[in-house]
C-alpha cells in the first residue's frame, strides 16, 4: 500500500496541518516508508485471532451517575487565547 | 447497509409530478439526549440553561491527560431504550473516535459507536392518522441501530461581528442516536414515527423529548423514486428540531428533488439545512469537504460488556409501553382505538385517565378526559401537568352524575367552576344549589307551567309527537338545567299523550 501526493495533501488537510508543496514529496516518502513497515505485519495470519483491546483481562470501569465536577468556568477558559464572559471566542465559523 | 424495501407502494402517498407519480422514501436519525444527572464520560452536570462553561469538567474541555470514565446510568438508559424498541441488545459494544474539526468539539473527535453499537435491529409500530374517516393505519418502521455518543458544545455566531462564541456545557452530554430503516413513505408517516418514538422515550424516562431545548432532534434522509422502482439518491436534512418542521422539510425537499429530476437534472447526495422561515431546504457549505471521519476504536475505553442477567433485570422493570397500554384500554374499558390512542399519547394523560376511570365507567371517563379536560387544556395552551382540575376532582364530578345528583349539562358547568376556582365538586354543588331536581312534583309543576303558557303548541305536539323535544327544552330552561332530563321527558310525553 502506498499513498500519492494528493492523498498526502488530503490527510494533511483533514489533520489541519499546514503543508507546503515543497514538503509534499518528503512527507509522501516518509508516509510510504511507515506504511511499508506496517505492511510486513500482514504476512501474519490473524484470521482466527480476536482483536486485542487490553493487555490485562479487565472490565471497563464505570462510574455512578452523579454531579461531581464542573463550576469552574474561569479555569476552563483560562488558557483560551480570547474569551469573554467565560465563553471561548474563535474566529467566526459561519459567513 | 443493504436497503430492503419493506413496504408496498401505496398510491395514497404518491406525489404527482409533471411526468407521472413519485414516491418519497424517508429514513431518520434521531438524536435523543439521555436522561442522566451527569455526562457520559465526566461528572459535570447535564442541566440545561446554565452559565457558559459552568457545567464543564476538564474531561469535557479535552485538557491533556484527561481520561473518560463511562456513566453506568447512560448504559442502563440505552439498554432500556433498546428494549422499548423491541431491539437486539448487544452484550458487547465498542466506542470509537469519529474525527472532525470544529470549534465546539475540543477533543477533535467525538466518542461514538461505529461498528459495534450497544443496540441493534428493532421495530416501532406507528399509527398514522386519523384520516377524515377517523381511521388509523398501523405501519412498522424498522430500527437499524441505537448507539451512545457524546454531544458537542454550542457555538453562537450572532454575538460579535468577527468572532463565534463557544460554550461547552453540552459537550460530553450522552446522546442516543437512533437510526431508522428507510421505511417511511410520506411526511405524515415520518411525523407519526417521530411522535411515537418521542412517546416511547418519555414513557421509558430515557429522554425528556424536549425538542425546544434540543433534547431531541432529527436528521431526515429523503429520496424520491418512481413508485416501486429503484431507490433514488438521498439528501440528508440536518438537525430538524420540531415534528412540524420535519413534515415541512420532507415535503419541500421531495418537491425540489422531483422538479430537479423532471427538468433533466440529477440529485446530488449532500447535506442540507431546513430554513423554517422560507419553508425550504438549502445545501450546506463546504461540500468539497466530503466527510472522512477516520473512525477507529477509542484506545482510552475498553469494550462495553454486560451479561444477559443485566438485560433481563432491566426488561423486568420496564414500564408498560404505549402500545400495550392502548390495547389494555381497548380490551378492559371497551374504548375505541381513536380514544385509546389519544389517551396513551402522553404517559401523564394515560395516568390521569386511569385514575379517573378507576371504579367508574371507562367510556365516560375517557369522554370527559378527552373532550372536556384535554379540550380545555388545549384551549388554554396548558399541558396535562398544569391541569387545574385534578383526576380526583374530575372523578368526583363523574360520581355526582352517576348518583343522579347533577345532570350531564350541569356537570359541564361544574367542571368549568372547578377549572376556574378549584374546590371540592360535591361542596360546590351543595353550596350553589346545583343539585338536579328529581322531585317529580316540582318537575311536574314546571311541565304544567310551560304547557299552560303554550297551549297552542300543546295542540300541535299532540298531532306531531316529535315536538315533545321542544317542551323538554323549555322545562330544562325553566328549571335552570337542574331537572332530571329523563324525568322531564317521561312527564312531557305522558301529559301530551304521545309515545
Amino acid at each position: 500500500m502506498s499513498v500519492d501526493a494528493d492523498t498526502v495533501r488530503r490527510v494533511a488537510k483533514l489533520s489541519r496541518i499546514a503543508l507546503s508543496d515543497e514538503d509534499v514529496p518528503a512527507m509522501q516518502e516518509e508516509l510510504n516508508a511507515i506504511l511499508g513497515f506496517v505492511e510486513q505485519l500482514s504476512e501474519v495470519d490473524v484470521s482466527s485471532v480476536e482483536p486485542m483491546t487490553s493487555v490485562t483481562p479487565m472490565e471497563m470501569k464505570k462510574r455512578k451517575d452523579g454531579v461531581t465536577d464542573g463550576d469552574k468556568a474561569a479555569d476552563i477558559v483560562a488558557n483560551a487565547p480570547v474569551s469573554e464572559d467565560n465563553f471561548f471566542m474563535v474566529p467566526k465559523v459561519v459567513e | 447497509m443493504t436497503i430492503v424495501d419493506t413496504r408496498d407502494p401505496n398510491p395514497k402517498s404518491f406525489i404527482p409530478g409533471a411526468t407521472g407519480d413519485w414516491e418519497i422514501i424517508i429514513g431518520m436519525e434521531v438524536h435523543a439526549q439521555v436522561l442522566s444527572d451527569s455526562k457520559l464520560f465526566s461528572g459535570a452536570s447535564t442541566d440545561f440553561g446554565a452559565e457558559a462553561n459552568s457545567h464543564v469538567s476538564l474531561v469535557d474541555a479535552a485538557m491533556p491527560g484527561m481520561l473518560p470514565v463511562i456513566n453506568e446510568e447512560c448504559v442502563r438508559q440505552a439498554v432500556r431504550t433498546g428494549l422499548g424498541l423491541k431491539a437486539q441488545i448487544n452484550k458487547r459494544s465498542v466506542f470509537d473516535r469519529k474525527n472532525y474539526f470544529y470549534p465546539d468539539l475540543p477533543q477533535g473527535y467525538q466518542i461514538s459507536q461505529f461498528k459495534d453499537p450497544i443496540v441493534g435491529e428493532g421495530t416501532v409500530t406507528v399509527s398514522v392518522g386519523p384520516n377524515n374517516q377517523g381511521e388509523f393505519e398501523d405501519i412498522e418502521v424498522g430500527i437499524e441501530r441505537l448507539h451512545l455518543e457524546q454531544d458537542a458544545g454550542k457555538s453562537m455566531h450572532d454575538q460579535h461581528p468577527s468572532m463565534s462564541f463557544v460554550d461547552l456545557n453540552r459537550s460530553g452530554v450522552a446522546l442516543m442516536e437512533i437510526v431508522s430503516k428507510p421505511d417511511m413513505r410520506s411526511a405524515d408517516e415520518a411525523k407519526a414515527y417521530l411522535t411515537k418514538l418521542r412517546t416511547i422515550l418519555r414513557y421509558l424516562g430515557t429522554c425528556n423529548g424536549n425538542m425546544d431545548e434540543g433534547s431531541m432532534r432529527a436528521d431526515v434522509n429523503v429520496s424520491v423514486r418512481r413508485p416501486g422502482g429503484p431507490f433514488g439518491t438521498r439528501c440528508e436534512i440536518k438537525n430538524v428540531n420540531s415534528i412540524r418542521f420535519v413534515g415541512q422539510a420532507i415535503e419541500s425537499e421531495a418537491r425540489r428533488q422531483i422538479a430537479l429530476i423532471e427538468d433533466g437534472g440529477m440529485v446530488e447526495q449532500e447535506t442540507r439545512l431546513f430554513d423554517p422561515s422560507k419553508g425550504e431546504t438549502r445545501a450546506m457549505r463546504n461540500k468539497e469537504d466530503a466527510h472522512d471521519y477516520r473512525y477507529f476504536p477509542d484506545p482510552d475505553l475498553l469494550p462495553l460488556e454486560f451479561d444477559q442477567a443485566y438485560i433481563d433485570a432491566l426488561l423486568s422493570e420496564l414500564p408498560e409501553l404505549p402500545d400495550d397500554k392502548k390495547n389494555r384500554f381497548i380490551e378492559e374499558g371497551g374504548l375505541s382505538t381513536y380514544d385509546a390512542s389519544i389517551l396513551v399519547s402522553e404517559k401523564a394523560i394515560a395516568d390521569f385517565y386511569e385514575e379517573v376511570a378507576k371504579g367508574r365507567d371507562a367510556k365516560q371517563a375517557a369522554n370527559w378526559v378527552i373532550n372536556d379536560l384535554l379540550g380545555a387544556l388545549n384551549k388554554d395552551g396548558k399541558s396535562i401537568e398544569e391541569t387545574p382540575v385534578s383526576a380526583a376532582q374530575l372523578g368526583a364530578i363523574l360520581d355526582l352524575i352517576r348518583e343522579g345528583t347533577i345532570s350531564g349539562k350541569i356537570a359541564k358547568d361544574l367542571f368549568e367552576i372547578v377549572w376556574n376556582e378549584g374546590g371540592d365538586p360535591k361542596r360546590i354543588v351543595e353550596d350553589r344549589g346545583m343539585k338536579q331536581v328529581t322531585d317529580t312534583g316540582a318537575i311536574e309543576k314546571a311541565v304544567d307551567d310551560v304547557m299552560a303558557a303554550n297551549s297552542d303548541k300543546v295542540e300541535q305536539a299532540k298531532a306531531k309527537p316529535s315536538m315533545a323535544g321542544w317542551f323538554v327544552g323549555q322545562v330544562m330552561k325553566a328549571t335552570g338545567g337542574k331537572a332530571n332530563p329523563q324525568a322531564v321527558n317521561a312527564l312531557v310525553k305522558d301529559k301530551l299523550g304521545v309515545e
